[in-house]
């Protein structure tokens, strides 16, 4: 592109921000419609057992109270994309979760004493708590709705991959490692907790949901199957969402529940989460024990890895049992490699079930990846820095999984943190006795033009400019909070020559909207933005044809600045807004309007698991120095020096927000985050016994863009949002072992674990002496 | 006069400012102040995060001092000054400094703990501010960076990762 660019590139503040910080903003806990019922859901008491009975005779006479169902009460298909998940539970509780009834009442208060005094009778079993329990012959089978595809009755889900012959490599291994590393379950705690108000019209039989779902389009598919209804009927409008991160992207029983008591009432019901229930009823990460074998030659090329990983997928399935899909190709492809052979298991368990999170299984793969990378190094007496720039990514590179990485920013990455973090100085800096520091390595791999997970990724947006020379943008995609508006503002204002203050997003409704398949995968800039430029470009031919008409002059070529259409041999110019009033009002009455429908390069992978999923593929390299106090086992984490592979940067100020919350969330993760289980039910669903982090634990961040311009992105960025928290746990760890000399193989590095492994490595050390005595 | 009805229960009136206007109402002993705001006076920018007093989304100002309203009873209130999100924003509609600038440093996202974020932000400036008025005393430096961050620490952001929101208050300081 050899134009100037003058928006894009420059650190807008968020567009949507001014309603946000007033108190304006609309999110789903601030609705209220006329006449509007409160929801709320009774979920079991034990993780395991049969239901008995259920008798709601106390309940009903509550006064207020106005309606109450059980799974006796309505005619609804299962949910999850196994279908494997019933909204109301018949008969048996699998899971902490499990919903057995839902009220609504005229309040919230009404509603939740009408709880109480549903009376539940359970038959309570002993459940299955543990992966490795669910797969014995004893175990009963925990799930009955699936069709029993696999060997074995509890398997929710397999994956199988591999490249490369495998045997050769390790026979061509100098060394070769092995570890087991085990992955905790951390939950989105979004600070909005879930929320949906659904009204249904009994007249035409047709139901609004306001609902804070990421995939409005999928969401609309999925309701009215569990509901028996045409996808049509159900309209979606999304309020302001207080935060999603992935937890969204599934419907949820909550969700369907709700819908249900609308239409059994014929009134508006809104059911909100309190914040207890979001710990115990909203998903999480997928816990899971990954195992990994990986070898090296001696030259420090990278030979091959063989991984096989079990996830517990709790009672149900979502789409968290398909992050292997994710979690392969960074086996597959990050840093070269010659073969690989990969095997993921999902099992039911009466755990609860995971959900899609930020990084997509990514984290896990990553930490458990970049752990071994270290001990690799170690083994062959390789520097940890050289051995990973040797065997880096390089553009241009085919990988064994048939990932094109036509722009790969990579090495430039690794490079960048590095040098900027004088990481060669660092990793051996002399100690003090108790505050030990370290360095640690890591890179990530990760999807950065959409993933081809359903037959269609892409995006369909309608543009209109109307005679006052404003300009609507209504976009399939949606905002989360990441600033996706914004950015599909900017480049509209930087095509068309139309001030920011002038152009609207609409992308909330989804009767108006054109399909969009969600926001995931770090997609929305990407594939919503090639979107927007397609309708710009079309919109525009249509106007510079009408301005050349109205110049007289046979020009086809024309500059959109300043809300003006200027030729660009003679400088002539006309106010864009008199364009579209005469397009409007003078023969051939055209509208000003737009409709572009953009769908990636990317393919559908085969059976497996082979084809280049993505438009572009991003990369990051982290070096982040930790201080470890070895008394209290206590982890600080310093500086935080990030280099990620962003193709472009089209907003500097919205990408730093990303970067940054992006890797305070991989700091929980590594350091305090973990939701606690004991014979399936949680034990910390609070903010108190759940650490979130706070202010006054941030690190400083030390941030580098690297530009690699992919053709295929808009403007040549690529997806950002999930990248940054990707590599940091494992360069946490990395950080933590280079400082105690210890090694981790499970998160959150909390005090107790750290502790542990220094009284361990001391009783090691001193076994060592002796024997070398 | 605004009025929740609640079953035999004793009601109490109270009176209060909320954001410099007076209000009165009648309530019950254990109305909680988060849903009498969000609730009865409508004011829905004060958000609700836990309920429990660990998040800090719901802080407002009580006597320019924040609190975490979802834990302060709403009978306290009685004759005192509540200042919300909603009394920030200038009479004709203009932003408040500590808006303006949490939006121009990337300080927003979802913007779900904001609202909390600008209160305890203004309440800090609130602090500064008086502790520089005690007559004969020497002027306060600014807050450092670590200050300013222990003192946002009770209200938590998922999105952000602080760090604009720290930029923004620090600059706020900067401005006096
Ligand atoms: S809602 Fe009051 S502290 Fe969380
Ligand atoms: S901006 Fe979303 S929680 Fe702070």
């Amino acid at each position: 592109m050899a134009k100037k660019l003058k928006v894009i590139g420059t650190p807008v503040p968020k567009q949507d921000a001014n309603i946000r910080v007033t108190g304006k903003a609309v999110y789903g806990h601030d609705i209220t419609l006329p006449n509007m019922l409160h929801g709320a859901i009774l979920r079991t008491e034990h993780p395991s057992a049969i239901i008995q009975s259920i008798d709601l005779s106390e309940a009903k006479k509550l006064p207020g109270v106005v309606c109450i169902i059980t799974a006796d009460d309505v005619d609804v298909n299962n949910i999850g994309y196994k279908r494997d998940h019933p909204i109301l539970k018949k008969g048996e509780a699998n899971c902490t979760r499990d919903e057995i009834a839902a009220v609504a009442a005229e309040t919230k208060e009404i509603a939740k004493q009408a709880l109480e005094l549903i009376k539940v009778k359970y038959k309570v079993r002993k459940g299955i708590y543990d992966a490795n329990d669910a797969l014995k012959d004893s175990a009963p089978q925990i799930n009955k709705f699936i069709s029993g595809k696999f060997e074995n009755k509890n398997i929710a889900e397999t994956f199988h991959y591999e490249h490369g012959n495998l045997e050769e490599a390790k026979k061509n291994s100098a060394h070769i490692v092995s570890r087991r590393f085990t992955l905790p379950r951390m939950t989105h705690a979004c600070m909005a907790t879930s929320n949906v108000t659904a009204s249904f019209n009994k007249v035409d039989k047709k139901l609004l949901m306001y609902s804070s779902t990421q995939v409005p389009f999928l969401y609309q598919r999925d309701m009215a199957h569990a509901l028996k209804m045409s996808p049509s009927d159900i309209r979606v409008i999304q309020p302001i969402i207080g935060g999603g991160f992935g937890s969204k992207l599934d419907i949820h029983p909550f969700e369907p529940i709700c819908a249900l008591l609308s239409m059994k009432t014929g009134r508006p019901v809104q059911i909100l989460f309190s914040r207890e229930e979001e710990f115990i009823a909203s998903p999480i990460r997928q816990p899971m024990v990954i195992d990994l074998t990986a070898g090296v030659d001696k030259k420090g090329n990278f030979t091959f890895r063989e991984i096989n990983i079990l996830k517990d997928n709790g009672a149900y399935t979502s789409w968290g049992a398909t992050t292997p899909f994710v979690i392969m190709q960074s086996f597959s492809s990050l840093y070269k490699l010659k073969a690989c052979k990969f095997n993921a298991t999902a099992v039911y368990t009466n755990n609860v079930f995971a959900g899609s999170f930020r990084g997509y299984g990514n984290p896990q793969a990553t930490f458990a990846l970049e752990r071994v990378i270290d001990l690799l190094a170690d083994k062959i007496g390789m520097d940890k820095a050289e051995i990973r720039l040797l065997n880096a990514n390089e553009k241009g590179e085919v990988t064994g999984q048939g990932l094109h990485f036509d722009t790969c920013g990579h090495k430039e990455c690794l490079e960048t943190v590095i040098k900027k973090s004088n990481y060669n100085k660092k990793v051996i800096a002399k100690q003090d006795a108790r505050f030990k520091k370290g360095i640690g390595l890591a890179s990530m791999l990760h999807v950065g033009g959409g993933a081809k997970i359903y037959r269609s990724d892409g995006c369909g947006t309608t543009l209109k400019i109307d005679p006052y020379g404003y300009c609507t943008i209504i976009s399939g995609s949606n905002e989360i909070g990441q600033g996706s508006e914004t950015v599909l503002a900017m480049m509209a204002a930087e095509e068309l020559g139309i001030d920011l203050k002038k152009i609207k997003v609409i992308n909330t409704d989804t009767d108006v909207k054109p399909w969009d398949v969600g926001v995931h995968a770090s997609r929305t800039s990407f594939v919503a933005g090639n979107s927007l430029l397609g309708a710009i470009k079309i919109l525009k031919e249509k106007l510079s044809k009408k301005a050349s008409e109205l110049m007289n002059s046979s020009h086809s070529e024309f500059d959109y600045e300043n809300g003006q259409i200027v030729s660009v041999k003679s400088k002539d110019s006309i106010a864009l807004d008199k364009v579209v009033r005469e397009m409007h009002f003078s023969e051939p009455n055209e509208l000003a309007i737009a409709s572009f429908f953009y769908e990636p390069s990317s393919k559908f992978q085969d059976k497996n698991f082979k084809g280049n999923v993505s438009g572009s593929y991003a990369f990051a390299s982290q070096a982040i120095e930790v201080e470890v106090d070895t008394y209290t086992g206590n982890v600080k984490v310093l500086d935080i020096y990030v280099a990620q592979d962003v193709g472009k940067v089209l907003n500097p100020l919205l990408l730093g927000g990303q970067i940054e919350g992006g890797l305070l969330q991989g700091v929980g993760y590594a350091l305090t985050e973990e939701l606690l289980m004991h014979e399936g039910k949680i034990l910390n669903p609070n903010f108190h016994n759940y650490k979130m982090l706070t202010a006054s634990d941030i690190p400083d961040i030390h941030f580098f863009p690297i530009e690699t311009n992919d053709k295929e992105g808009p403007y040549g960025a690529k997806g950002v949002g999930e990248a940054p928290l990707i590599p940091t746990a494992a360069a946490i760890a990395n950080a933590v072992c280079n400082a105690l000399g210890v090694e981790f193989v499970e998160l959150p590095l909390t005090p107790e674990r750290v502790l542990k492994a220094i009284s361990l490595s001391k009783i090691n050390n001193n076994h060592h002496n002796l024997i070398s005595l | 006069m605004k009025k929740i009805k609640y079953n035999k229960e004793i009601l109490h009136d109270i009176s209060f400012f909320l954001n410099e206007k007076k209000v009165s109402c009648q309530i019950k002993a254990s109305t909680i102040l988060l849903d009498l705001i969000r609730d009865v006076f409508e004011l829905k920018g004060t958000k609700p995060g836990c309920h429990e007093g660990e998040c800090g989304a719901c802080t407002v100002l009580v006597d320019g001092a924040p609190v975490n309203s979802c834990l302060f009873l709403a009978i306290n209130a009685n004759g005192k000054k509540i200042t919300t999100i909603e009394g920030l924003i200038n009479t004709d509609g203009s932003l408040h400094p500590i808006q303006e600038t949490l939006v121009e440093k990337g300080a927003v996202q979802c913007g779900f703990c904001t609202s909390g974020m600008a209160m305890s932000i203004k309440a800090m400036l609130n602090q500064y501010e008086n502790a520089q008025h005690v007559p004969g005393d020497i002027i306060q430096d600014l807050p450092t960076r670590e200050e300013i961050k222990k003192y946002l620490e009770g209200n938590l952001c998922r999105c952000t990762g602080y760090t604009k929101i720290i930029d923004a208050a620090e600059e706020l300081f900067k401005q006096g």
